[in-house]
């Protein structure tokens, strides 16, 4: 089953292209023959001279991007873009996400849906669709939110998994806060789950974890690719019946995005290092796994400088006021995939702990677990984690708060107008993710 | 890849735009090393093939046959445009692109505004829109102008508002050079003020550059080169420092000066023209840096001046860049940022930096800059990875700081001074359709645009708290 990938503006086409190079590079290493063959269907298409094209449609309404992606796809060798499946126009969105929404996105709508309709006819059997894009600027932001819109209208019965990329804290853009609420507003309502990384959470992996002295966005986007190519690379799941299974967006959403308020999802994984520094490292199931576990309680992204005395409240502790209590992040749903050498050995009982839950899901339904006996990524033994939890609560806090403020004053509001959203969507969206933000910290034990 | 037209009016006008040109010039031979019309080269010049019976351009690509300028030329005398046409520089422009008149607006903002306004707009728009529809996809005008004589003021922010009447979608960008107080030119607050009014209603954004403060620069970077210490040799061949290409063999007075602000330009639509791992396009700067419609005046601050011939950079000199960026020095208004209150700033940073050290140093500055409270982390970046020819890598910072309160306030005491006693007036109110009223509300507009930064201002040392959220019902 394949997954049609769309890459939209900057951030979206520079992950993305890291992305396939990681997936393609992974299944290239040496691996059992059916982990190659389904990662290669899933993901990419052959030609008749037998080169592999991604199934991707890359859209940007400025060329520069999508020309330095596509020939960096060329330069490994192994993979590249095909050479029809971009759209771009000559002048950027202007980080406006009403422009990207109402002027953009409706105006090469047609376009944009044609290449998508022929990337699925490609697929022998479509699996779903993963829109990548940061929430941050305005064609990914606002012309994204336009095409997951049209996706929907076009494949109702398809899986929508959206994979976001959120701004530093401190700013990248100023307006970058009213984008986002407008762009997480609207896809609450058109997508079946949000996959999120935070340049704040991955900046830091790179420089304490993997001790990067000078970070560049291309550090960051390996990290991010990383980790998302250990979530869709094929693994086994319960529903499989001992197969990779064909279904991995299907069951990805319907492991851990069970309610319609509670679409949020984080990853991270275990180990991450230096690649210098794999061959000298050895692992165990049970030391990765126990700082996995850690890691998703504490809501901290790295192994280094986790901060073991949090621990789930006892079940008598009552409601308290802050957003989390005590810095435990509590957890809907999650979704282990396991990789590597011993996977059937691994002991996974602390993700089954029903302390780390929130009460109205059993722990046997809450936890999903999928495992790959293929070594990702030159890693012997590597886990991912996927939760549902309120790992993403005070970012989305934070960044509704400066909005609100923003909006308070009124600032900006007339470069938005200018391209038809109003003051009244503002509230709408602002009304929604206040919503979310709610439910997310009601989930305490 | 959009492009961008300049369009330079009066003496001021002509020679920065002149001075622009040769730089652009010299950083796309720079770069551009297989001598192909690129899109980069595409932004500002077209390729034509004169060859061709119908003069016309040639598409990105190809060879470079011939090299002509995206610009308009308009001056009301014609010495500075002649000097050009005589210059190093003349092959880059054709006659199309020049409108000139022989007797000047006699420092006379109503004469350029009102006489050569209504007498030239026809040919103006038409040279405009001959400019245009050369453009694939026209994103911005730059207009180059001073605001203390007749022409450049006058019929400058005529052309504006003509731009904003034919052109409305296409973004404003306005490079203004403010006199100083010494200024030779005794009516320059009568026509600043009368101009400042037109740049408030018709321009998308607006770069005041104020002449003592280029001065002020151009002094600290001959201070440098001459009393440099041995070992520390200045490059050369900056474009910030040398002058190579001026109007005359020898460098003239304002040469110098002209050069920082023609690498304010050339910086400006660096990432819009070079590739990098944050761009930064013209439409996103108006975007990002203008909260409220009228507040788009943005202080302009350009590191580094000079480099040093040594060519290690240690990571300190790359954090003394940023920080030289928000001192006083290096500011090209004379205002003093870090006293009065950010409202927005945007930080474009070329060369090798990543992103690790553009967080650093935000980190590093951000608490001893004033924000204001609603915008708390306002800060718009950008990283080109092409760096400016002599420099390994250099920052722009454009930034909306109601420190320009105070010059505007200058500014209109000088006219009043002038208003009170009606000196000078009947030069105006002779000129046809001028009234005593467009004084008057010309007047009234700067000081309800000084009266806005006072409100902001009014909120720095208050503590706000953040507004009151949506409840939720549960």
């Amino acid at each position: 089953m394949s997954v049609v990938t769309v890459q939209l503006g900057q951030c979206g086409n520079q992950v993305g292209q890291e992305l396939f190079d990681v997936i393609s590079s992974d299944a290239q290493d040496g691996q059992r023959k059916t982990y190659s063959s389904v990662s290669r269907e899933r993901f990419f298409r052959q030609t008749s001279q037998g080169d592999f094209e991604a199934r991707a449609v890359l859209v940007d309404m400025e060329p520069k991007v999508i020309n330095h992606s596509m020939n960096r796809a060329a330069k490994s060798g192994r993979w590249r873009y095909a050479e029809a499946s971009h759209f771009s126009q000559k002048q950027g969105s202007g980080n406006n996400w009403a422009n990207g929404f109402r002027v953009l996105g409706p105006r090469h709508r047609d376009a944009v849906e044609e290449l998508v309709r022929r990337e699925v006819e490609h697929c022998d059997v479509l699996a779903g669709f993963i829109p990548m894009m940061s929430v941050a600027g305005g064609t990914g932001s606002g012309v994204g939110t336009f095409v997951t819109q049209c996706l929907r209208d076009v494949y109702p019965s398809s899986f929508v998994l959206n994979h976001l990329t959120w701004p530093y804290g401190t700013g990248e853009v100023i307006v970058q806060n009213y984008n986002s609420v407008l762009t997480l507003a609207h896809l609450y309502q058109l997508s079946d789950a949000l996959l999120v990384h935070e340049n704040d959470a991955v900046h830091r992996i790179c420089s304490q974890q993997l001790n990067l002295k000078q970070i560049s966005f291309g550090d960051l986007n390996r990290v991010i690719a990383h980790q998302l190519a250990g979530v869709l690379q094929p693994a086994l799941t319960p529903d499989s019946c001992g197969a990779y299974s064909g279904n991995p967006l299907g069951e990805l959403v319907s492991a851990l995005a069970c309610h319609p308020e509670y679409k949020l999802l984080s990853a991270c994984s275990i180990p991450q290092m230096a690649s210098a520094s794999i061959a000298f490292s050895t692992f165990s199931w049970p030391a990765l796994l126990k700082h996995l576990r850690q890691m998703l309680i504490a809501n901290t992204k790295m192994e280094e400088g986790i901060d073991w005395q949090v621990r789930p409240p006892p079940a008598s502790a009552g409601r308290t006021s802050s957003l989390t209590a005590g810095g435990f992040n509590a957890s809907l749903a999650n979704l282990l995939i396991l990789r590597g050498k011993d996977v059937y050995s691994a002991e996974t009982g602390g993700f089954e702990d029903p302390a780390i839950y929130t009460s109205w899901l059993p722990p046997a339904e809450a936890l999903s677990l999928w495992k790959s006996p293929v070594p990702f990524d030159k890693y012997e033994k590597s886990a991912t984690l996927v939760s549902n939890s309120q790992a993403l609560l005070r970012p989305l806090d934070d960044m509704v708060r400066k909005a609100w403020n923003m909006f308070a004053s009124r600032a900006y509001i007339h470069q938005y107008v200018k391209f038809g959203i109003s003051e009244e969507d503002f509230l709408d969206s602002f009304t929604s993710l206040e919503q979310v933000i709610s439910s997310y910290a009601q989930l305490q034990c | 890849m959009t492009q961008s037209v300049v369009v330079q009016v009066g003496q001021c006008g002509n020679q920065v735009g002149c001075r622009f040109w040769d730089l652009a010039l010299r950083e796309h031979a720079h770069v551009n090393k297989r001598g192909l019309y690129d899109e980069a080269l595409s932004s500002f010049f077209r390729n034509v093939d004169l060859r061709k019976s119908d003069g016309g351009d040639c598409c990105v690509g190809g060879r470079i046959q011939h090299l002509k300028a995206r610009a308009v030329l308009i001056d009301m005398e014609e010495g500075v445009v002649n000097g050009i046409l005589q210059g190093p520089l003349r092959e880059v422009f054709d006659s199309t692109q020049l409108l000139t008149d022989v007797s000047g607006s006699g420092n006379n903002w109503a004469v350029g505004h009102l006489t050569y306004g209504s007498a030239y707009r026809e040919a103006i728009v038409n040279k405009l829109r001959k400019a245009a529809e050369h453009c694939d996809c026209l994103q911005c005008f730059f207009l180059i102008h001073s605001m203390g004589g007749g022409t450049g003021s006058g019929l400058g922010t005529r052309v504006l508002s003509l731009l904003e009447e034919e052109f409305p979608d296409v973004c404003r960008i306005v490079t203004a050079m403010y006199p100083s107080a010494e200024d030779d030119v005794i009516t320059s607050p009568y026509n600043s003020v009368l101009a400042m009014r037109e740049l408030t209603e018709h321009a998308d954004c607006v770069l005041p550059v104020e002449n003592q403060s280029l001065v002020d620069i151009v002094n600290k970077i001959s201070v440098m080169s001459h009393g440099a210490k041995p070992g520390s040799a200045l490059r050369k061949d900056s474009t910030v420092t040398s002058g190579q290409g001026s109007l005359s063999p020898t460098e003239k007075p304002f040469d110098a000066m002209n050069n920082i602000v023609a690498n304010l330009l050339l910086n400006i639509t660096s990432s819009a023209r070079f590739e990098g791992s944050l761009n930064m396009d013209l439409n996103e700067i108006a975007m990002n840096l203008v909260p409220f419609p009228r507040l788009h005046y943005l202080v302009p601050s350009l590191t580094p001046l000079y480099t040093l011939a040594d060519v290690n950079i240690p990571t300190r000199r790359l954090d003394q860049m940023f920080s030289d960026a928000f001192s006083k020095d290096h500011q090209l208004i004379r205002a003093d940022p870090k006293r009065s209150l950010y409202l927005a700033c945007a930080l474009m940073v070329r060369g090798n930096v990543q992103v690790s050290d553009l967080r650093r140093n935000i980190e590093r500055l951000r608490p001893s800059l004033p924000f204001v409270s609603w915008n708390q982390e306002g800060w718009k970046t950008g990283l080109c990875s092409v760096p400016p020819v002599g420099h390994s890598h250099s920052l722009l910072a454009l930034a909306n700081n109601t420190c320009v309160k105070p010059t505007f306030m200058e500014l209109r005491d000088r006219f009043t001074k002038l208003y009170r006693k009606k000196a000078h007036l009947h030069h105006y109110l002779d000129v046809d359709g001028m009234e005593q009223s467009i004084f008057s509300e010309s007047l009234s507009s700067l000081s309800a645009l000084i009266d806005e930064y006072h409100q902001l201002d009014a909120t720095k040392a208050r503590l706000i708290p953040d507004a009151q959220r949506l409840s939720i019902a549960r």
